[in-house]
Parts: C-alpha cells; sequence; structure tokens
C-alpha cells in the first residue's frame, strides 16, 4: 500500500502530506504560546503599581541581561539563515554544503541553549531580602549559591549572610546586570534580622513564573528541533542516496520548524527583556 | 478485538512481505481501521466505567451516607477510609464527580466520536488508502491509552483522584490536596497533557488527510457531511487544546513549584495564609480552560451530527435536505465557537460590557445549530424510512439534542443564567445534548458500521429493545433534573442537598416554605432508579456487541444498507489499502432515488 503525495505535491493544494501537516501543527503551535502571552499580559495588567521590589506584587523591569538576550537573538536568527541554506543546498544537490550549513545551524542551537542556562544561572543565584527595618534589597550573596532561603540558612546554621546588595538605582539603566564589582559595599547581615530571602526563581514572583515557563518551553522546542535536525545530519542523512526527494522535504519541514521556534523568539525577546 | 474476514488476511498479503505477528496486526497496527476500533473499544469501555462512577454517586444522591449495597465494601477494599463501612464521603464523591466529568468527556466521548468513527470511515468516505500518517495516528492512540491509564492509576494514589471537578478551577485546584505533593490533581494534568497530545496529533492526521487524500473526483462539495463535520472537529481540536495544554503546565507551576499563576495575594486556607507569593488571577484559568471548553462542545456535537446525517439519508433513500446549508452551518460553528467561551462565566464578576458580548455570540450560534437540525428534520420529509436499529437511534437524537440545545438558551442569556447557574437544570441542559444527544448518535454509528467492520449484522431485536428501554430511561434521568435545578437545586452536593439549609422545607414567619420542596428532593430517588436501570438496559448492548462479531446474521453484500457513499464500495472487512482499485468519483454523496436510475441508490463511484 502506498499513500499518495508523501513526496510529490497533489496538484489541486501544491503540497506534499508532510507539509500540510507541519503548517497545521505550528497553527496549533501558535495557539499554546499565544495563550502563555495572553496569560503574560493579563499578568501583567493585573499586577500592582509602583517600583518592584519596594511594592512586592508591582511588575519589575529591567532584571534581565539584554546584551546577553540580543546575543542569543542574533545567534538564532543566524540559525534560520543556515538552515535555509541547508536546504537549499540540497535543492542544489550539493551535499556536501548541506553538512556544513546543517552542521552551523546545530552549533547555534547549542549555543542558544548555552547561553540560556547561564541566564538561567544568573536568575538563581539572584537574591531578594526583606529586613525587620522594612529594607528590601536585591544582590548575590557570597560564593554565588542557587536557591537558598531561610530554611536553607537555618538548615546550614548560618548565622551571618555575606550579602552583595546590588547597586542602589538598579535597573535604572535598563537591563544592566549588576556586575559584581558594582555592588554597593556591604557588611554581613545577622540572620534574626532576615525576614524574606528567595532567589529569582519561578515561585518568586509572576513576571519570573512566566518568564521562566515561557522560555524553557522555548528552549525545549529548540531541544526538540535540534535533536530532529541532529538526526538528519547524521543517521537521516543515508536517505539523501536512497530517496533525495523525500530527504530534502524533511529538511524544508523540520526547517519550518525551526522557523518558528526562531519566530517565537523574536516576540519572547522585546516582550520579556525591553518592555 | 475484531473479526477480520479472511479477504483482509489475502489483501494484506499483497503488500507485507511476511504475515504480521498478532502483535504488529493488533496492538501495534498503523492500519487506520484497526486503530479506530482499538479507539472504539477502549473509549466503550470509559464510557461504561465513567457511567459506573455515576451510578455510585447516584446511590449517596438518593440515600446520602449510607452504606452502598455491595459495592460499597468492594469500594472500601480499593480505595481504603474514604469509603468507610462502604459509606461515600464526600471527598470521595467530589473525586468521582470531578473524574465522571473528565473520563466522559476527554476519554469516552471525543475518542469515540473522532478517534473511532473518524479513524475508521473517515479515509473510507474518502477515498483514501489509509490516514495521511499512519504511524503518527499509532502514536496518538498510544498516548491517548496512556492518558488514560494515568487518570485511572490516579484513583489508587494517596490522597484520591482530582477532585475539584472537570473544571479544576484554581484556586481550588492549588489547595484541595495540600497534604500530598504529588496528588491526584498532578496526575490529572499529566493525563491531559498526553490527552492533549493525543488529540493534537489526531487532528492534524485527520486534516492532513482530508486535504491531501481525497480520491480523484472527491471534491470538497462531494464530501459526506460526516467528512465536512469530522474536518471541523479536527480544527477545534487542534486550535482549543493547546490553550488548555498552557493553563495546564500553568497550574502544574501552581501546584508543584508554588508559583502564583492563579493565585491572587492574601489567599488563606483553612485559616492560614498560604506561602505563595501571590499576584496571580483565578479568573486567567476559567479564561484559558474554557477558551477549550467551548469549543469542545463541539467537538462533542459535531461528529454526532456527521453521523446522524448519514444515517437519515441512507434510510430515508432520498438525498439530505440542504447539503450545502448544512456544510456552511458547520463552517459557521467551527468559526463562532472560539467567541462565545465566557458565557460559562457570566456570575464570576468579569463586567457588563463583557458578558454581553458573550451573550450575543452565544445568541448567534445557535442559529447554524438550528439550522443543522432543521435540515436533519426536514429530509424526513416524504422519505420511506426504514426504520432500523440504527436509524431509531438517529430520529431519537433530532428531538433528544433539540430539548438540549433550546434549554441552553436561558443559559446563554446573562440574565437568566443568574438564577439557573450551577443548578442541576445546568446538567440537564449539558446531559440531554451529550447523553441522549451524542451517545445515541454514537449508538446509530455502532449498529450502522458494525458490518462493514466485522461483516456480521448486530442482532435488531436486541438492538431495538436496547433503543426503547435506553430512551425511556434517559429522559427519566434529566428530565426531573430540569425541575429540581429551576426549583433552585444546586449542583455538586455531597448529599443531594439533604442537609443544606435550603433543602428544608419549614414554615417561616409569613407562612410560606423555605427551601426545596420535599417532591424536589425525592426525585433524587427516581433519577437514580432510572440511572440504575439505564446501566442493567446496556447488557443487552454489550452482548450483542460482541455475540454478533461471532455469531450475528453475515451480511450478503458488501454494502448491506445499500448506501451511496464509498466506504460501503470496500471489501468487507476492508483490507489494509482499502480499496481493490483506486476509487474515482463521479457524483455528490447522497444520490438516493435518482428518477431515471434502475436502483433507488447510485454509489458516488458509479460514472451513471
Amino acid at each position: 500500500m502506498e499513500i499518495p503525495y508523501t513526496v510529490e505535491a497533489r496538484k489541486d493544494t501544491g503540497l506534499y502530506n508532510a507539509k500540510v501537516g507541519i503548517w497545521l501543527f505550528l497553527a496549533s503551535e501558535v495557539m499554546l504560546f499565544g495563550a502563555l502571552f495572553s496569560s503574560y499580559i493579563l499578568l501583567r495588567v493585573g499586577a500592582a503599581s509602583g517600583d518592584w521590589p519596594a511594592i512586592s506584587l508591582a511588575w519589575p523591569h529591567g532584571l534581565l541581561n539584554i546584551p546577553i538576550g540580543t546575543f542569543n537573538t542574533a545567534v538564532l536568527i543566524s540559525s534560520s539563515i543556515t538552515v535555509v541554506m541547508a536546504w537549499a543546498s540540497l535543492k542544489m544537490h550539493d551535499f556536501g554544503k548541506f553538512k556544513l550549513y546543517m552542521g552551523l545551524t546545530l552549533l547555534c542551537a547549542l549555543g542558544f541553549v548555552s547561553i540560556k542556562t547561564y541566564e538561567y544561572h544568573e536568575k538563581f543565584t539572584h537574591y531578594e531580602v526583606r529586613l525587620q527595618d522594612g529594607k528590601i534589597m536585591t544582590g548575590h550573596i557570597q560564593g554565588s549559591p542557587m536557591f537558598w532561603d531561610l530554611k536553607t540558612l537555618a538548615d546550614k546554621k548560618i548565622t551571618a549572610l555575606d550579602f552583595h546588595p546590588d547597586a542602589a538605582k538598579h535597573g535604572a539603566k535598563a537591563g544592566e546586570a549588576p556586575a559584581a564589582k558594582e555592588h554597593a559595599k556591604h557588611a554581613p547581615i545577622p540572620v534574626g534580622e532576615i525576614t524574606y530571602l528567595s532567589a529569582f526563581v519561578p515561585k518568586h514572583h509572576t513576571f519570573f513564573a512566566i518568564y521562566f515557563t515561557l522560555t524553557a518551553l522555548h528552549a525545549l522546542h529548540v531541544i526538540g528541533g535540534a535533536l530532529v535536525m541532529a538526526f538528519l545530519w547524521l543517521p537521516g542523512a543515508k536517505m539523501w542516496k536512497t530517496d533525495p526527494e523525500r530527504f530534502t522535504n524533511r529538511v524544508e519541514t523540520a526547517g519550518l520548524f525551526w522557523h518558528f521556534v526562531d519566530l517565537v523568539w523574536i516576540f519572547l525577546f522585546p516582550v520579556l527583556y525591553l518592555l | 478485538m475484531q473479526a477480520p474476514s479472511h479477504t483482509a488476511e489475502h489483501a494484506h498479503g499483497h503488500d507485507a512481505h511476511h504475515e504480521p505477528g498478532f502483535l504488529t496486526k493488533y496492538i501495534f497496527s498503523s492500519d487506520h481501521k484497526v486503530i479506530g476500533i482499538q479507539y472504539g473499544v477502549t473509549s466503550l469501555i470509559f464510557l461504561f466505567f465513567g457511567f459506573a462512577l455515576m451510578m455510585l454517586m447516584r446511590w449517596q444522591l438518593a440515600n446520602p451516607n449510607t452504606a452502598i449495597p455491595v459495592f460499597g465494601k468492594m469500594l472500601e477494599a480499593l480505595l481504603g477510609d474514604v469509603a468507610k463501612d462502604g459509606i461515600m464521603s464526600p471527598d470521595l464523591y467530589n473525586s468521582f464527580g470531578a473524574m465522571h466529568g473528565t473520563i466522559m468527556v476527554f476519554l469516552a466521548i471525543v475518542p469515540l466520536a473522532f478517534g473511532a468513527f473518524g479513524n475508521f470511515v473517515v479515509p473510507l468516505q474518502i477515498g483514501a488508502p489509509d490516514m495521511a500518517f499512519p504511524r503518527i495516528n499509532m502514536v496518538s492512540y498510544q498516548a491517548y491509552f496512556l492518558g488514560g491509564v494515568v487518570m485511572f492509576i490516579s484513583f489508587f494514589i494517596p490522597g484520591g483522584a482530582a477532585k475539584s471537578g472537570w473544571t479544576s478551577y484554581s484556586p481550588l485546584a492549588t489547595v484541595a490536596d495540600l497534604a500530598h505533593r504529588v496528588n491526584g490533581q498532578t496526575l490529572w494534568l499529566l493525563g491531559m497533557v498526553l490527552l492533549i497530545t493525543s488529540s493534537l496529533l489526531g487532528a492534524v492526521n485527520f486534516i492532513t488527510t482530508i486535504i491531501q487524500l481525497r480520491a480523484k473526483g472527491m471534491s470538497w462539495m462531494r464530501l459526506p457531511f460526516f467528512v465536512w463535520a469530522q474536518f471541523v472537529t479536527g480544527f477545534l481540536l487542534l486550535l482549543a487544546f493547546p490553550p488548555l495544554e498552557a493553563a495546564g503546565i500553568m497550574q502544574l507551576m501552581d501546584n508543584l513549584f508554588q508559583t502564583s499563576f492563579f493565585l491572587p495575594a492574601g489567599l488563606s486556607v483553612s485559616g492560614n495564609p498560604l506561602p505563595v507569593s501571590g499576584g496571580g488571577s483565578p479568573l486567567l484559568w476559567q479564561h484559558l480552560f474554557w477558551f477549550l471548553g467551548h469549543p469542545e462542545v463541539y467537538v462533542l456535537i459535531l461528529p454526532g451530527m456527521g453521523i446522524v446525517c448519514e444515517i437519515i439519508a441512507c434510510n430515508t433513500r432520498k438525498p439530505i435536505w440542504g447539503y450545502k446549508a448544512l456544510v456552511n452551518s458547520v463552517l459557521a460553528i467551527g468559526f463562532i465557537s472560539f467567541i462565545v467561551w465566557a458565557h460559562h462565566m457570566y456570575l464570576t464578576g468579569m463586567g457588563t460590557k463583557i458578558s454581553t458580548f458573550f451573550q450575543t455570540t452565544t445568541m448567534i450560534i445557535s442559529i447554524p445549530s438550528v439550522i443543522i437540525l432543521t435540515a436533519l428534520f426536514l429530509s424526513l420529509w416524504g422519505g420511506s424510512i426504514r426504520f432500523n436499529t440504527p436509524m431509531l437511534f438517529a430520529l431519537a437524537f433530532l428531538p433528544m439534542f433539540g430539548i438540549g440545545g433550546l434549554t441552553g438558551l436561558p443559559l446563554g442569556f446573562n440574565a437568566t443564567d443568574i438564577y439557573l447557574h450551577d443548578t442541576y437544570y445546568v446538567i440537564a441542559h449539558f446531559h440531554y445534548v451529550v447523553a441522549p444527544g451524542t451517545i445515541f448518535a454514537l449508538f446509530a454509528g455502532v449498529y450502522y458500521w458494525f458490518p462493514k467492520a466485522t461483516g456480521r449484522h448486530m442482532n435488531e431485536f436486541w438492538g431495538k429493545t436496547h433503543f426503547v428501554l435506553s430512551l425511556i430511561f434517559m429522559n427519566l434521568i434529566f428530565m426531573p433534573m430540569f425541575m429540581q435545578g429551576l426549583a433552585g437545586m444546586q449542583r455538586r452536593m455531597a448529599d443531594g442537598g439533604a442537609t443544606y439549609s435550603m433543602a428544608y422545607a419549614k414554615e417561616n414567619n409569613t407562612g410560606t416554605q423555605d427551601g426545596l420542596s420535599p417532591k424536589i428532593i425525592k426525585m433524587n430517588k427516581t433519577v437514580s432508579h432510572a440511572a440504575w436501570a439505564l446501566g442493567v438496559v446496556q447488557i443487552p448492548f454489550i452482548i450483542n456487541f460482541f455475540w454478533s462479531m461471532k455469531r450475528g446474521r453475515k451480511v450478503t453484500s458488501d454494502n448491506p444498507w445499500e448506501a451511496t457513499t464509498l466506504e460501503w464500495q470496500t471489501p468487507t472487512p476492508p483490507p489494509h489499502g482499502n480499496f481493490t482499485t483506486t476509487p474515482e468519483v463521479f457524483r455528490g454523496p447522497y444520490d438516493y432515488s435518482v428518477p431515471g436510475h434502475k436502483k433507488d441508490f447510485t454509489p458516488q463511484n458509479q460514472k451513471v
């Protein structure tokens, strides 16, 4: 039994099956990310007015690292170009070029995920502290541990917290992540004075909740796409010898998905980093 | 499971290099017909399971806080203290209620209507050899099956299954079982993710198949109405489910990682402030849930309408009335169903302006539904109707769905909905649509396509018995609920309203009566008896179903109902690859009693 139009296009639609399939799948993906973006809007509109962290339910600004985010955007856009080049190379029957461009695409994907991991780590080591006298600070703990809270301090029997607060007008220069040397002078804070300690993890604030949910879901898509392309780059490339047209179609559909992943990031970057 | 005849095995031999083993043939099959039957059998089992939960709950409603005979002890042995001494605790009632809804909607009706009938019939009706992506089709069933397993297991974990209603409203769903970190709600969400994956894969596959694999000559306006209904259903599943997946991910974050997507600031549980950041929105969950939830209603009903349309055309022996109107209506329903969702939320205080908008769209969507129903009614006019079992179920669908639809109008107007919201009236309304509506259509489909799948007829006498008794008891169950709801009886009460203050019918100072009258409370017993009776009268169906596979009357031709659509132009049962010769289509789907033709039906692939 042969299923028609797996390789050649059907005349009246002009498409082969997988292309229809991937476009439908992407339509559903639009709804998935659309719902999350809508949630972002609703949460942000519903946030309290005023300046975070002084008002804890206000919406934080400038907490993400814009230069790194911009660089990552460039990385992902480049990968969208290389994946088209990979497909075009196949169309021109240049298998060597395909290998090169697909390899570059995978390299970009790897780069993106690595940079994203670094950014996550940056957040997991960044803290908000509230003191008994009402003072609220953001900053880093000496040694940059991750995920600490008051319970960690109690478990580790720490009596004074070696805390490096961020520079005072934090967030004024939008997005500049305060490097360690910019930190204001500090003295260890006695643990008894601390009423609240939390890293910038999802449960800390709905901003971080939606930031991590959106970017993690996006990163999963990047990883998924990269796995498919890695398959087409190495073991799957055997098909080029037996069924070149079908193989080219596979690269095309994978590429379409990759463009979508790229496009989602193009929306994510301004929404989360810039606005 | 099913009985493939020798024809099937022979034809299979042409393509396969070796005889497929039991596993590849029945369990890991990529043949759309086998997958359809897998879906069918699994979802019928879940349909009965979901109904069994309700039969147990009906004991608690009729005889609050008394031990359930026989089954009470079994529940205690299986589930422990939640059914102490065989009495259903409120917690268990809530679990069963939530899981009844979830199972019926996501594990029974949708997979039966879309997964089973869609898979089996659509490729045959459009003249395709299989689905466009047979292996994705197989994965779709496996994801559905796994989702069912996860949902089923959740009954037995500490804390029991999800107990916040099938709608899983936050914050209730997050705080309902704080004692267990991984609780019934967690499994509910994981199960839903699997089911959503399944329906996503199915939807992509169906739509691609219908767009790409139509046989030569099968233009869009020659598609049987059933295919149109499945096509629109596919789009609804494709586009409406992802927002629920997004919502599910966020609720999972709330439950496992203490985020506050749906939790407002200052939330207290049993007097203790909840240690979360707050700042979330409970309304957000409701919007995302009902963005799926309302199109889902049409996912439940459209395939049913498609089945009924096929059966009515065949058994009235005349073309369906207003085919174009039907197609346009089903498309209109598809579009409008995405902008009516907040009519489930009139009581949330989202504002009168928004309510008015959704009230308007809700009234508009009733128009295409009425057109479809009217066209089906008019199709009966002047036909020489054959009253066989499938036709009886299809005929009963029309008034039953009519009652369900029309009683929905007072719920669509926000002024009347304020009174009726969350009462038994709502239960009666949507069950009329889904139970004697969709389920009857599905029964009709089972009786109608059974000969194609197995090569044997189901027994007519027991089929008719099944029909008459089901019709009587369905109405005895749901009609009293309208009265209970109008009297003000609330849903989701673990004791049928017996101990709630509103339930006492006592004289107040002015000499009038407060609360619900004893008559209304007494109806709980009537309804429960009818529900158990409905369970009993399914036995003839179950026996008939299995008995007929092996012993039923053999079909004398490939087209026993003398129908026009392509699925009847294949060998019986259809072999792997379906058609012996590539079909070509020359005419519309319902050429019955064409003047001048020798026979009263002209198949789509017949030239003259």
